[in-house]
């Protein structure tokens, strides 16, 4: 239905610049969550998808038709896209009938038509029934459903969705997480989400496009984001990750503090390049000093800070030579004590190098 | 690819986008309504009355001429010694009605209100009845009781205008200081409880600090109003031949006619209030505490034990003389044939009534003008006010920011600066309003405008932008989300708005004086008039009707809205 394009994208407010040239692509039919922490440019952009900013360069592109740049933005209203608010900006002064029928009215359909549609897409998000109920008379999970529903019955060619689990509570989430999913299946609408939330990204998206600083870090499948991050924020935004601070040696050995790492190196550092060592804490193996493992590889002794019994998990900090701190969850059936002299190996093949 | 998706396209009609024209001419009407009159006033300044040419000599003769510098001076103590009596009463009954367990807070807080919306020039005229030097009862029932040769009272001189103001002020201050106390949360005050002050020490180091501001607020907004105050120095400070600057503008409309030398005069006055106003605003928005959402934690009232009944009585002590007095002496005069009587068998009668609503064209046709213009205006200042209101919050043109300083600008503007102003402007070609019924239409919607403005601002706040977006992105443009979505959210706060411009469009005394001529007469130019002329009895009469009309009103509007309407206009 509609290929999105955005080229160079850039928007100021007063000095501070909210988005530094962002360039993206979603393909028809794909969903893509936009991912960062709050301030990172992901409402803006969705914003000037929408139509309701004006980007300060770049352009966008739905198809081949340029809908957004600098010289003038094609009206929301004339964009074929939906939007569901984090609000879900609901009409308190219309029954949930014509809140939904708004849009098909816009389109100017016979009444026939606008109810029947009506009563069909009430039907996919489990609403039937609720026609004649205001807003308010609604739970925030029927709410979010009914937004969802009034901007899915106009059948937009993109629908764009804005932190829209945000206001739900932890078990409603999850389960609209699927609904959502569900629903893009069946439509096969395409999609962008925006959400801060690592865990929600994953679950919905097709694609994940992390944003930090106006920037865009990185994009790929869910997989790729967390196997393969490309950057230090990538890695400790989605999931949790250890990030040391280094000096290429040699190709695939990394210097951090008094170490000698071997690491996967995708990105070809010179020796002498300033690097990031990143590792998951569960992918770190832990030992007793006094246990029959040999020192090898990637293997260093250190000295046990502070541990956190979580169940069926450890959760260890530990001190390595040259004052390097590093996290590790292992399983609890061995309890070690602060102070404890560990063996703790770092698989080479779960360091990865990024820029520094 | 959806099939219905384009088939949903071809068959849309697109609307030639008229919302940006619409918006334009919104400030277009606002900008001619407020700057023309306004910048009539800087041109008139500057050009003689005798034959026009550009000269700075009306402000020479104004700020030299030691008979025009004493009102300035007369202004300026009236307007002070006003808050030195307003603002401790309105701090007191203030924090007694929502500070304490005092029996009757409601009953307090509802006489406040009305005294607030009592005209005080009609006070003014009550309180001759009650204290003329000789003749006014209170004096007479002194003389009685005392056998000495005169009463104390003289309502005729500065003090009895200072008074007088003063009863009607009051309520500023109490609007602001109620409103700031409302979210001073206890856990302060019973900190210091416990830290072992007394319920006076602890009002007075912790809760008044904390409310200072709202204080203040208060204060200046009285000192505004009393300048501005036009009504009762004419009424009581005229017949004493004591000006303050509003009269001695009005004198110099009388022979011999001097216009422009009154523009020039009423300048400096127009630059304190604006300059007043906008120390008040800046006031209130630093301390935004006065205004945060939602309350400070919980509330316990003081209990104040044996004092409950003593606080009592000393918070009815302004109402007492705002209202219970005045009325009572308004009706009993409306009632008698000769008000000097008293209120004797022999002495009661409905004439006055019967004149004022049957007999009299004069009086029945400013009742008939009162309503309809009050009605005009209050539409066209609401409606007005909506577009203006939404071009500004969501920022529809370049400058909507100065839009909404014009809007607000009226309300620093004293009625009588703005009369004229408008003279100035209309009086002449192209737009011949003088003399019609449009001249004082335009003057009450002009001079309320701002009420209706930071109605309808303060109701569009509230309306989440995702409410239009919404609607914008499933296709409606910008008039029809107007029309379809914003409208209907804002239905009631229009109707409000529509209200409390009516109110006190009905009862503007200070700009019709200047801009009516007998065919368009209303309610309160006849009363100025009869005033003048010392008929107090059908006076009363028509001033009972007023307030009656009034009153009505203001019922309707707190069945409808309740009291938090009036909280806005308060606040204005």
């Amino acid at each position: 239905m509609a290929q999105i394009r955005l080229v160079r994208l850039e928007k100021r407010y007063g000095t501070t610049q909210a988005l530094c040239g962002i360039t993206l692509a979603v393909s028809d039919g794909d969903l893509l969550a936009l991912l960062g922490p709050s301030g990172c440019g992901k409402t803006t952009t969705l914003q000037i998808l929408a139509g309701f900013l004006v980007p300060d360069g770049g352009e966008v592109w739905a198809g081949d038709r340029l809908i957004s740049s600098p010289q003038g933005v094609v009206p929301p209203e004339r964009r074929q896209m939906s939007l569901v608010f984090q609000s879900y900006a609901l009409w308190p002064h219309m029954t949930i009938f014509q809140n939904v029928a708004f849009g098909l009215e816009m389109r100017r359909l016979s009444r026939d038509e606008i109810a029947r549609q009506v009563k069909r897409i009430l039907g996919v998000v489990n609403l039937s029934g609720y026609e004649h109920r205001y807003a308010h008379e609604l739970s925030g999970g029927q709410q979010q459903r009914v937004a969802l529903a009034r901007a899915l019955v106009v059948q937009p060619h993109t629908l764009l969705l804005d932190e829209p689990l945000s206001n739900l509570d932890a078990n409603l989430r999850e389960q609209m997480r699927f609904e959502i999913r569900r629903i893009h299946q069946e439509t096969g609408i395409t999609t962008v989400y925006v959400t801060h939330d690592q865990a929600e990204a994953m679950v919905i998206a097709d694609h994940v496009a992390v944003m930090n600083g106006g920037h865009i870090e990185q994009v790929g499948t869910p997989e790729e984001i967390y196997e393969r991050p490309q950057s230090r924020f990538v890695a400790s935004f989605i999931g949790q990750a250890n990030c040391l601070a280094g000096r290429m040696v040699e190709p695939g050995l990394v210097r951090c503090g008094e170490l000698e790492i071997r690491a996967i190196d995708q990105s070809q550092f010179h020796p002498g390049d300033e690097v990031v060592l990143c590792i998951r804490p569960h992918a770190l193996r832990v030992h007793g000093a006094t246990s029959p493992h040999a020192a090898g590889t990637n293997t260093a002794i250190g000295r046990l800070m502070q541990s956190a019994y979580l169940g069926d998990l450890q959760d260890l900090r530990i001190m390595l030579p040259g004052n390097l701190q590093i996290r590790a969850l292992t399983t609890s059936r061995q309890r070690y004590r602060p102070n404890d002299q560990l063996l703790v190996e770092l698989p080479v093949e779960a360091c990865r190098l990024v820029r520094g | 690819m959806s099939v219905v998706a384009p088939l949903l396209i071809a068959r849309r009609r697109y609307r030639l986008d008229l919302s940006l024209g619409t918006w334009a001419l919104a400030a277009a009407i606002l900008l001619v309504m407020v700057v023309v009159p306004l910048a009539w006033i800087f041109v008139a300044s500057v050009h003689a009355d005798q034959d026009n040419r550009l000269t700075l000599a009306n402000y020479a003769e104004a700020f030299t001429n030691p008979i025009y510098l004493q009102p300035v001076r007369n202004s300026l103590i009236l307007a002070a010694l006003v808050v030195v009596i307003a603002v401790p009463f309105g701090t007191a009954l203030a924090w007694a009605v929502s500070r304490t367990d005092m029996p009757g807070r409601n009953l307090i807080r509802m006489l406040v209100f009305a005294a607030f919306v009592t005209p005080s020039f009609l006070g003014a005229t009550a309180w001759i009845f009650l204290a003329a030097p000789n003749s006014g009862w209170l004096n007479r029932g002194w003389v009685a009781l005392t056998g000495a040769p005169r009463g104390p009272l003289n309502i005729y001189s500065l003090i009895g205008a200072v008074c007088v103001i003063a009863m009607y002020s009051f309520p500023y201050t109490f609007a602001f200081v109620s409103n700031a106390l409302e979210f001073v949360p206890s856990d302060m005050e019973r900190s210091a409880a416990l830290l072992g002050a007394n319920w006076l020490k602890t009002t007075w180091r912790i809760t008044l600090p904390l409310v200072r501001p709202a204080i203040i607020a208060g204060a200046l907004l009285s000192f505004l109003e009393a300048i501005a105050e036009f009504g009762t120095p004419a009424f009581l400070l005229i017949p004493a031949r004591q000006h303050v600057i509003t009269t001695q503008l009005y004198l110099f409309f009388q022979y011999p006619n001097r216009p422009n030398l009154a523009a020039a005069y009423a300048i400096p006055l127009l630059l304190v209030t604006a300059g007043l106003f906008f120390i008040q605003q800046h006031l209130l928005r630093r301390r935004r505490f006065t205004t945060v959402t939602g309350k400070g934690g919980v509330r316990q009232p003081f209990l104040l034990g044996r004092w409950r009944w003593p606080i009592f009585a000393l918070c009815m002590v302004p109402p007492l003389f705002s209202l219970v007095l005045p009325y009572a002496a308004l009706l009993a005069t409306s009632l008698s044939r000769a008000w000097g009587r008293g209120p004797v068998p022999g002495n009661l009668t409905f004439t006055w009534y019967r004149w004022a609503l049957v007999e009299n064209q004069g009086a029945r046709h400013a009742i008939t003008h009162s309503l309809t213009y009050a009605a005009v205006a209050a539409t066209i200042a609401t409606i007005l006010a909506v577009f203006t209101a939404y071009t500004v919050s969501r920022r529809l043109l370049p400058g909507a920011r100065i839009l909404g300083y014009l809007a607000m600008a009226p309300f620093v503007v004293p009625g009588i600066v703005l009369a004229i102003g408008l003279f100035s402007a209309y009086a002449r070609p192209p737009f011949v309003l003088y003399g019609t019924a449009w001249m004082l239409i335009v003057a009450f919607a002009t001079r309320f405008l701002p009420i209706a403005f930071s109605g309808s601002e303060s109701a569009l706040r509230s309306i989440d932008h995702e409410l239009e977006n919404a609607a914008r992105t499933l296709g409606s443009g910008p008039l029809l989300t107007f029309r379809r979505i914003t409208l209907p959210l804002l239905r009631r706060s229009i109707l409000a708005n529509w209200i409390i411009v009516f109110i006190p469009s009905l009862r503007e005394l200070s700009s019709a004086v200047f801009l009516f001529t007998p065919a368009t007469a209303v309610i309160t130019n006849v009363i100025f008039d009869l005033s003048d002329e010392g008929n107090f009895e059908p006076l009363s009469a028509l001033g009972i009707i007023m307030m009656a009309l009034t009153f009505c009103l203001v019922a309707v509007a707190y069945r409808l809205f309740g009291g938090a309407v009036f909280a806005q206009r308060q606040r204005a």
